[in-house]
């Protein structure tokens, strides 16, 4: 698979590693009722869509960027990349 | 239809005139005790002791494509039962002896072979691992047995021992473990399941789930809908798939293994034997083409093929294990999609909805796994209340903080 960084351009993906959906940005808040709750769904359960998946993908060989890669995982087809950092702002994290 | 010697003696005399299908084709009746999803090897086991040790016979096992054409039909074909933790080895034990007695169980040649599987170890600190964990295989009741250099020397002459880096400095063998041959081990499953009344329906794709009030009534398939009692759900590699037509998210990521054969080559390989220092695993089919793989992708997928970079590193493992085969060609290469669990052990439980039954999460070593899943499963399902040896392999345990994490690195699926 060759993975489009928005930066560097088209990369192998064997330079990075994986860490899984996408998601995992959405870390709960420690401080709600439910937060026993949210956490586990957080940490331990996964959607695992046959289809279109936004996963986090780590340029560990690289320049150590996080990316939000959109991916089929039926075809493998790449059809978005973003940076980690601007996803996770759109989100409403790290303001 | 039994087989023996004398049959196929007469057999050979009279022309092959005698052999017939050896299982029926049958349309799926409107209501069945219990539905199986899932002609693989596990669908099949259960269904086998269902009806053999627990006398349910209206039974049916719902097969999308054709049986035995899943992940029985990809893996390499390795049994044993070297794992360590409570949760695990006496399930894994149980599952060795019935592999054990599972051709005379089934009246069918399954080509198990007690070889041996060799895990090699390459520092102090692997030798301490291993020896703590044959000692919790040896209080389980299975064997495991602590050579040397010398001793793997002898009978592994041809690996690499003095390798600058990763030097060879003996291994925990497990002489009952071995290989089974996949296909036959579907297919014996399937035969004595149908001779005791299971409907094997193929081509039949699961396609809803039908749940009212709670309860599970039976599954909508591209046959129609198949009323049911219970429904047990083993698909897995898909398992995320279907437990979603019933609303329920998994602990469990679908990811590629990738699995190797040589072109055949003379007997050079007597035992299973894994590295320590990669992820390599390999054993010589009867055939004589070298069986091996290695890590999974590493990706979410549920295509069932891989990628180059996880060849290169699988045929790098195997090369700098044992120089000889770097001459071997390689005759196919094949993926298989799994169910990578949170902690790298399966799931056999109930779900929330009443008549549902989960079996799943076996990331890539439910073959050794199927007769043990199989009769767990259908424990299950005939007593709604675990078998003894799968007692920990519940939903519960990752919100309870009970997992069961051989490796030790935690709720991330393609690191187990």
């Amino acid at each position: 698979m060759i993975i489009n960084h928005p930066l560097l351009g088209p990369r192998d993906a064997s330079e990075f590693t994986y860490l899984g959906d996408a998601s995992l940005i959405n870390r709960p808040d420690w401080q709600a009722e439910d937060a026993a709750d949210a956490f586990y769904e957080y940490g331990y359960l996964r959607d695992n869509p046959a289809g279109e998946h936004q996963e986090l993908w780590y340029h560990e060989a690289g320049d150590r960027s996080w990316l939000v890669v959109t991916r089929d995982t039926t075809t493998h087809e790449i059809s978005k990349v973003e940076l980690a950092r601007d996803v996770a702002r759109a989100r409403g994290r790290s303001k | 239809m039994r087989y023996s010697g004398f049959r196929v003696i007469k057999e050979a005399l009279t022309g092959h005139k005698g052999w017939k299908p050896v299982w029926r084709d049958p349309e799926p009746k409107a209501h069945y005790d219990i539905i199986v999803i899932g002609g693989g090897g596990h669908g099949l086991a259960t269904a086998h002791y269902l009806s053999k040790v627990y006398g349910h016979r209206n039974v049916a096992v719902v097969e999308k494509g054709w049986i035995g054409g899943g992940n029985v039909g990809r893996n390499t074909t390795i049994v044993r039962s070297n794992y360590m933790l409570d949760g695990n080895e006496p399930f894994y034990e149980f599952s060795m002896k019935l592999w054990e007695g599972l051709e005379q169980d089934l009246n069918y040649n399954a080509m198990m072979s007690q070889r041996g599987i060799l895990n090699l170890f390459h520092t102090d600190g692997q030798r301490d691992a291993y020896t703590r964990r044959g000692n919790a295989m040896i209080l389980h009741g299975a064997d495991a047995e602590l050579l040397d250099a010398d001793q793997v020397r002898k009978e592994h002459p041809y690996l690499n021992f003095d390798d600058a880096r990763f030097p060879i400095k003996g291994g925990l063998a497990q002489r009952r473990g071995g290989t089974a041959r996949h296909d036959a081990v579907a297919w014996g499953f399937a035969r004595s399941a149908d001779s005791h009344g299971v409907d094997i329906i193929q081509n039949c794709e699961v396609t809803g789930l039908r749940i009212e009030n709670g309860k599970c009534l039976g599954v909508e398939t591209s046959k129609g809908f198949i009323g049911a009692n219970k429904v047990g759900c083993a698909v897995a590699g898909n398992s995320g798939r279907v437990m979603n037509m019933a609303g329920m998210r998994l602990p469990i990521e679908s990811h590629v293994l990738q699995a190797f054969v040589s072109e055949g080559l003379k007997p050079v390989l007597p035992s299973v034997i894994t590295y320590g220092a990669g992820h390599f695993y390999v054993s010589q089919s009867d055939k004589g083409g070298l069986v091996f793989g290695g890590d999974i992708d590493g990706y979410n997928t549920y295509a069932q093929r891989g990628n180059l970079p996880v060849v290169e590193d699988v045929c790098e493992g195997g090369v700098s294990l044992m120089p000889m085969i770097g001459r071997a060609r390689l005759l196919r290469m094949w993926g298989g999609v799994m169910d990578m669990s949170m902690d790298g052990s399966p799931i056999i439980d109930r779900t929330p909805v009443e008549g549902l039954y989960f079996n799943g999460g076996w990331c890539y070593g439910g073959f050794k796994a199927t007769p043990a899943s199989g009769y767990c499963f259908a424990h299950l399902l005939a007593k709604d209340e675990p078998h003894s040896t799968a007692t920990a392999y519940r939903f519960d345990r990752f919100r309870t903080g009970r997992m069961i994490d051989e490796k030790g690195v935690g709720n991330q699926p393609n690191l187990h």
